[in-house]
C-alpha cells in the first residue's frame, strides 16, 4: 500500500491531498498492472518457443486499430476523472486564502535558516510586539493561520511535511498561502529547494499548542521591537 | 591518413561512433558522481571509498553534474546523435548526411563541450552546484554558491553542446527530406528515422529560449546584469519558465529516439510489422506540439501564479493520450508474434515495462494538489529515473546490440548480453523502488547527509538498500564494456543481416564502407513486411524487394 509511508498528517486539509494521491494511485495502479500483465502474458503466449508462426497484423484497419484507440479514449477518460478531483483541491489550498485569518506570520528563508516573524498579542505584524524567531514556528491550533513567505537571498522552500505543505520562497516576491492545524505537537520543517551548500541542514520545528499554552508561550517572549530577534540561529 | 580517416572524418558512421563512445564514456563519469552521492546518502560521513569525505559542496556538485552529464552528454549523444548519425542515412538509402563536413564540426563542437564541462571539476571553487537546473539566484551569484569559474563554464559548456545539437539537427532534416533513395516515402521511413526528425524538430524548436536564459545567467554572473536578480528589477522564475520550455521538450527528444530504438528492435525479433504504423506517427507529431504547452508543471509550487496550474495540468492531460496510444501500439506489435528473446529484445521489452512504471507516476507529480506534496521529494527522483534510465540505458543498449553487428561485422557474446540485461534490469530496478517509498516519507531532494533529519531516520535503510542496488547496477556494466570491447576481435563474424531484418541499413556490408550501398537501393515497400501472407523460405522481404 502506498499510503502508510505518508507521515501523519495536522492540517484540516492533508486528508484531501492524500485523497488524491489515493484516488490516482488506485487508478493508475489498476491500468499498470493491466498493461503489464498484458505485456508479460504476450511475452509468454507468443514466444517462439510455442511454434507458431506470426500473424500478419499491421494495424491499418479501423477495427483493429480500435484495440488502442479505446483503451486511450478510456486513459483521457480516467484523467478527466482525476483532473476533477483534484483541480478543486488545488484551489482551496493554494487560491482560496481565508478571508478573515485568525492570525497571519512572515516566514522569510535566507541561508540557511528561516526567519519566522510572530505577530505577538496584538494580532499584528509590523507592531513593536511581532516575536522574531529562527526556525521555530509557534501557531495556536485550530486557528487559521496565513503566511507571508518570503526570501532574502536565493530561493527557498517552506517544506512542512505534517502539514502537507509545500510552497517555495522567492526572492523579491511575497507570497501568501495558509494552513489550519487539527492537533498540538512538534513537527518538522525543511528546506525543499537546493539553496546553496548549507541546504542539507535547513531545518526547524512547528510547534502547534493549544490556545492556553500559546498564551503562556506568548507571555514568555521578549519583543523584537525593530530589527532584534530571539532564539537561536 | 588514419587521422583523416578515423579522428578528423567527415563520414556520418565515424562521426555517429564518435557521439556514442563519447556518450558511454561519460555515462561512467556520471555513474561514478552517482557512486559517490548515493555511498554518501546510504553511509554519510564515512569516506567514500575512491573518492574521501563528502562534504556538502562536493555533494551539491556531484549531484549537479551527474544530472547534467547524464541527460546533455550522455542520452542526448548516444540516442540522438549517435544512432541518429550513424543510421539515419543507412536507413534511408543515403550515402552520407546532407552536409557531412556541419556533421565533423557538430560532433568538434561537441566535443570541445565536453572538455569544457570536465574541465571545470579542476578549477578553484569546483564543478557548478546549482542543480542541473541551475535555478538563479543561486545559480547566478557566485557569491551565494561559492561556485564562481565552475558556474561560468557549466553555461558555457551546455550552451556548446546545444550549438552542436543544433547542427546536427539541421543534418537530421536536411537529409531526410532531400537524400532519401527512390520509392522512400516519408510514410515508408523506419520509425526511428521519423522519431529522429520529429525530436530534432522539438530540440530545435525548445533550445532557442534556453540559449538566451543561458546568456542572460552568464551576463548576471559575470556582469551583475540582474536579468534575474530582483534587487536589480528582475525575476527569478523567468529563467525556470524558460528553462522547463526547452526542459520538457527535452524528456520527448530523449524518449522518441528511444520509441523509434525500439520499434526496430521489437518488429525483428516479434516477426511483427509495427501495429498501426501511421497512428504512431501522428501520434508523436501531436505530442511534440503539446510538449511545448506543459512546462508550466514543473513549477506548480514555484511561486508563479496559482491559477496557472490548471490549463498546465489540462495540457499535461491531454498529452498522456497520445502516449497512451503509443505505449498500447508497441503492446499490440507483439500480439500474434513469434517472439525470440535476443539480448535486443530483452532490453527493448525492458525499456516498455519499467517506462510504463515512469509514465503512471508522472500522473501523480502532474497533477497539481498531489505536487504539493510529492515536488522536490525522492518520489520525483524515482519518477524522472524511471523514464529517462528505460529510455537512455535499456533502449540504447538495445540499439548497441542490435546494430553492434552492422557497426563491426561481429555480433556481440549472446549469454554474456543476456547476463548483462537481466542484471541491469534488476539491479536498477533495486535501486530505484525504494525511493518511491523515501519519497513518500517526505524525503526532500538534495540534502546531503538524511541522518540530520529525526523524521528520516527510521527510513534510512531504504537508502541503504538503493546504494547497495546501484553498486550492482554500476559494476554490471563492466561484463558490457568487456562484451563490447572483445567482441570487436573474438565476436562470431556477422552476415550482412544477421537478424533477417527488413530495413534498408542490413543491405549494406557489415560494416558499410564509404558511400554504404554498392548500388543505391530502390524502395519498393515498407519498413516492417515480417509474416506476410504466402511466403516460403524467408518470413520478410526487404525495402527494396518489388511488390
Amino acid at each position: 500500500m502506498m499510503l502508510h509511508w505518508l507521515p501523519i498528517n495536522i492540517s484540516t486539509y492533508g486528508h484531501k491531498i492524500d485523497h488524491v494521491i489515493l484516488v490516482i494511485y488506485l487508478i493508475v495502479g489498476i491500468w499498470f498492472l493491466l498493461a503489464e500483465g498484458i505485456l508479460g502474458y504476450f511475452i509468454i503466449r507468443y514466444h517462439r518457443s510455442k511454434g507458431q508462426p506470426a500473424i500478419f497484423q499491421p494495424g491499418t484497419s479501423l477495427r483493429s486499430l480500435m484495440w488502442v484507440l479505446i483503451p486511450a479514449a478510456l486513459v483521457l477518460a480516467f484523467d478527466i476523472g482525476i483532473e476533477v478531483v483534484q483541480g478543486p483541491i488545488w484551489e482551496e489550498i493554494k487560491m482560496n486564502l481565508p478571508e478573515k485569518p485568525d492570525q497571519t506570520i512572515r516566514i522569510r528563508g535566507r541561508q540557511f535558516v528561516w526567519e519566522i516573524t510572530h505577530p505577538g498579542p496584538d494580532g499584528r505584524l509590523d507592531t513593536a510586539d511581532d516575536i522574531k524567531t529562527f526556525n521555530q514556528l509557534t501557531i495556536p491550533v485550530h486557528q487559521k493561520i496565513v503566511f507571508e513567505l518570503q526570501a532574502e537571498d536565493v530561493i527557498h522552500s517552506l517544506w512542512i511535511p505534517n502539514l502537507r505543505l509545500k510552497q517555495d520562497a522567492v526572492p523579491g516576491r511575497t507570497i501568501r498561502g495558509w494552513f489550519e492545524t487539527m492537533q498540538t505537537g512538534t513537527y518538522p520543517i525543511a528546506c525543499a529547494e537546493l539553496c546553496g551548500s548549507g541546504h542539507g541542514t535547513m531545518q526547524g520545528q512547528l510547534h502547534v499548542m493549544d490556545f492556553a499554552d500559546y498564551q503562556k508561550w506568548l507571555a514568555e517572549q521578549t519583543p523584537s521591537g525593530e530589527g532584534a530577534t530571539s532564539g537561536t540561529p | 591518413m588514419a587521422l583523416r580517416k578515423y579522428i578528423f572524418s567527415v563520414d556520418h558512421k565515424i562521426v555517429g561512433m564518435q557521439y556514442l563512445c563519447t556518450g558511454l564514456v561519460m555515462a561512467f563519469v556520471g555513474g561514478y558522481l552517482a557512486y559517490v552521492f548515493r555511498h554518501q546518502l546510504a553511509w554519510p560521513n564515512e569516506p567514500v571509498p575512491l573518492f574521501g569525505m563528502v562534504g556538502p559542496d562536493q555533494y551539491n556538485a556531484s549531484v549537479t553534474m551527474h544530472g547534467t552529464i547524464m541527460v546533455f552528454w550522455v542520452a542526448m549523444p548516444i540516442l540522438l546523435s549517435g544512432f541518429g548519425n550513424y543510421l539515419l542515412p543507412l536507413m534511408i538509402g543515403a550515402p552520407d548526411m546532407a552536409f557531412p563536413r556541419l556533421n565533423m564540426m557538430s560532433f568538434w563542437t561537441f566535443f570541445l563541450s565536453t572538455l569544457l564541462l570536465m574541465s571545470s571539476f579542476l578549477v578553484p571553487g569546483g564543478a557548478a552546484s546549482g542543480g542541473w537546473t541551475s535555478y538563479p539566484p543561486l545559480a547566478a551569484s557566485p557569491g551565494l554558491s561559492g561556485v564562481e569559474w565552475g558556474g561560468h563554464l557549466w553555461i558555457l559548456a551546455v550552451a556548446l553542446e546545444f550549438a552542436s545539437m543544433l547542427m546536427g539537427g539541421i543534418n537530421f532534416l536536411t537529409t531526410t527530406l532531400t537524400m532519401r533513395a527512390p520509392g522512400m516515402t516519408l510514410f515508408r521511413m523506419p520509425i526511428l528515422v521519423w522519431m529522429l526528425n520529429i525530436a530534432s524538430l522539438v530540440f530545435m524548436f525548445s533550445v532557442g529560449p534556453l540559449i538566451a536564459g543561458a546568456f542572460m545567467l552568464l551576463a548576471d554572473r559575470l556582469f551583475q546584469t540582474g536579468f534575474f536578480l530582483p534587487q536589480s528589477g528582475g525575476d527569478p522564475l523567468l529563467f525556470q519558465h524558460l528553462f522547463w520550455f526547452f526542459g520538457h521538450p527535452e524528456v520527448y527528444v530523449l524518449l522518441f529516439p528511444a520509441l523509434g530504438i525500439i520499434a526496430e528492435v521489437m518488429t525483428v525479433f516479434a516477426r511483427k510489422p509495427f501495429f498501426g504504423y501511421r497512428p504512431l506517427i501522428y501520434a508523436s507529431l501531436i505530442a511534440s506540439v503539446l510538449s511545448f504547452l506543459v512546462w508550466a508543471h514543473h513549477q506548480f509550487i514555484s511561486g508563479m501564479d496559482p491559477r496557472l496550474a490548471a490549463p498546465f495540468s489540462i495540457t499535461t492531460i491531454i498529452i498522456s493520450v497520445p502516449f497512451a496510444v503509443a505505449i498500447f501500439s508497441y503492446i499490440a506489435t507483439l500480439w500474434g508474434g513469434s517472439i525470440e528473446l535476443k539480448t535486443p529484445m530483452i532490453f527493448a521489452l525492458g525499456m516498455l515495462a519499467e517506462f510504463l512504471v515512469g509514465g503512471v507516476t508522472g500522473i501523480f507529480n502532474g497533477s497539481a494538489a498531489a505536487d504539493i506534496y510529492l515536488h522536490d521529494t525522492y518520489f520525483v527522483v524515482a519518477h524522472f529515473h524511471y523514464t529517462l534510465f528505460p529510455v537512455t540505458f535499456l533502449a540504447g543498449f538495445a540499439g548497441i546490440y542490435f546494430w553492434y553487428p552492422k557497426w563491426f561485422g561481429r555480433l556481440m557474446n549472446e549469454t554474456w548480453g543476456k547476463i548483462h540485461a537481466v542484471l541491469t534490469i534488476i539491479s536498477f530496478n533495486v535501486t530505484f523502488l525504494p525511493l518511491f517509498a523515501i519519497g513518500l516519507v517526505g524525503h526532500q531532494r538534495r540534502i546531503f547527509d538524511p541522518s540530520l533529519f529525526d523524521y528520516l531516520q527510521p527510513f534510512q535503510h531504504l537508502h541503504v538498500i538503493s546504494t547497495w542496488g546501484f553498486i550492482i547496477l554500476f559494476l554490471s556494466q563492466i561484463i558490457f564494456v568487456v562484451n563490447f570491447i572483445a567482441s570487436l576481435c573474438y565476436g562470431p563474424i556477422a552476415t550482412r543481416n544477421p537478424w533477417s531484418a527488413a530495413t534498408l541499413e542490413w543491405l549494406a556490408p557489415s560494416p558499410p564502407g564509404h558511400g554504404n550501398f554498392e548500388e543505391p537501393p530502390v524502395v519498393h515497400r515498407g519498413p516492417y513486411d515480417y509474416s506476410l501472407p504466402g511466403l516460403t523460405g524467408k518470413d520478410w522481404k526487404n525495402q527494396t524487394e518489388a511488390v
